[in-house]
């Protein structure tokens, strides 16, 4: 459970970002998280709340859009999408596929400044 | 612009990419000093401490080795690990449930890298949180007791995923616990394709100078690229 600490860089580099332009205020973060990211929705959603009390982005809102994992298949030489990271084989040929082109992203990728 | 009309600004702010950073220049400074740095991860109780023990007193006849070892609470593994006459030091973490470049670099501080072949970092016990922090390791193994079960790469393939080999420990007991090897070897397979799989007993000794081996080939490895 490290996503209290995952928040806290979320907050600190919003607010450098947000400072930078001249805002007031934060309404809202738009972060991606990839399958493989290692960190939990509804548990990074709980410590946000709370970390963000007396900072620029208190009562902002955190909205998260979860990314697949996007792995390259040698056999059909193409990047599949797949399900589950119990299994890194081609949901079309079957074949074992570890190099992974997307999945351990934590990123914001945009906020909402007021 | 309208007050209280928010507006939206793309950005691409990596959330880790503090740690991410740490970990690059530990790793290019590692490269610089010639020290080859391998991690170990695994649940509580997997036994990394004992096949640490074992890999330190081993390697420790013919290379310079150290050790940092995460833990939360205590300094017992570091006073186990200290048995093997090698440089050791503990990172208590607190509450923290896993090591992050920055423990690391701050841990290193006043250790010449330069007097070293090999470094071992022993983190955390725990399959979850480690696998989002980069240490700078050269290579990461992930150890899995054979009383844990066959099926812990399935319940924690992001961590088996983020390592290079696997060690399968304790296969002194895997009689008395009727370990399936097909179906752990699989397991690892689908986590992470291609893994190479070590088996191991600290207690036996059975498959220790394989891991011994795999360490040396690295040193091997640097010294044939100069």
């Amino acid at each position: 459970m490290h996503e209290l600490s995952i928040v806290l860089s979320i907050i600190d580099g919003v607010t450098e970002e947000a400072e930078l332009r001249g805002a007031r205020g934060v309404s809202a973060v738009h972060l991606r998280l990839g399958a493989l990211s290692g960190v939990v929705k509804p548990a990074l959603l709980f410590a946000y709340d709370l970390a963000c009390e007396g900072t620029l982005l208190q009562g902002s809102q955190l909205i998260v859009e979860e990314s697949p994992m996007v792995v390259h298949c040698p056999a059909c030489d193409a990047d599949r999408t797949i399900e589950s990271p119990q299994s890194f084989r081609c949901p079309f040929c079957g074949a074992y596929a570890a190099n992974i082109s997307r999945g351990h992203e934590i990123q914001v990728v945009a906020m909402e400044l007021v | 612009m309208t007050a209280g009309q928010p507006r939206l600004v793309e950005v691409r702010l990596n959330v880790l990419k503090k740690n991410d950073v740490l970990a690059r220049e530990l790793r290019s400074r590692f490269a610089e000093s010639g020290v080859r740095v391998i991690s170990l991860v695994s649940s509580p109780g997997s036994g990394k401490t004992a096949f640490l023990e074992k890999i330190l007193s081993g390697l420790r006849q013919e290379f310079r080795v150290a050790a940092l070892v995460g833990d939360l609470a205590t300094e017992n593994d570091a006073a186990r690990l200290a048995r093997s006459q090698v440089p050791v030091k503990q990172i208590v973490t607190g509450t923290i449930c896993h090591l992050e470049a920055e423990m690391v670099r701050n841990a290193l501080e006043g250790w010449d890298l330069h007097a070293l072949d090999f470094l071992f970092i022993e983190n955390v016990g725990n399959l979850v949180c480690p696998s989002s922090y980069d240490l700078g390791e050269e290579l990461r193994l992930v150890l899995l007791s054979v009383t844990e079960g066959e099926d812990k790469p399935l319940k924690y393939p992001t961590i088996f995923n983020t390592a290079d080999v696997a060690v399968i420990t304790k296969t002194d007991l895997a009689e008395a616990v009727q370990f399936d090897w097909a179906l752990a070897e699989r397991n690892v397979q689908l986590a992470r394709p291609g893994m190479q799989i070590l088996k191991v007993s600290a207690k036996t000794g059975e498959g220790m100078n394989q891991a011994t081996d795999l360490f040396v080939s690295l040193m091997a490895g640097a010294t044939s690229k100069k």
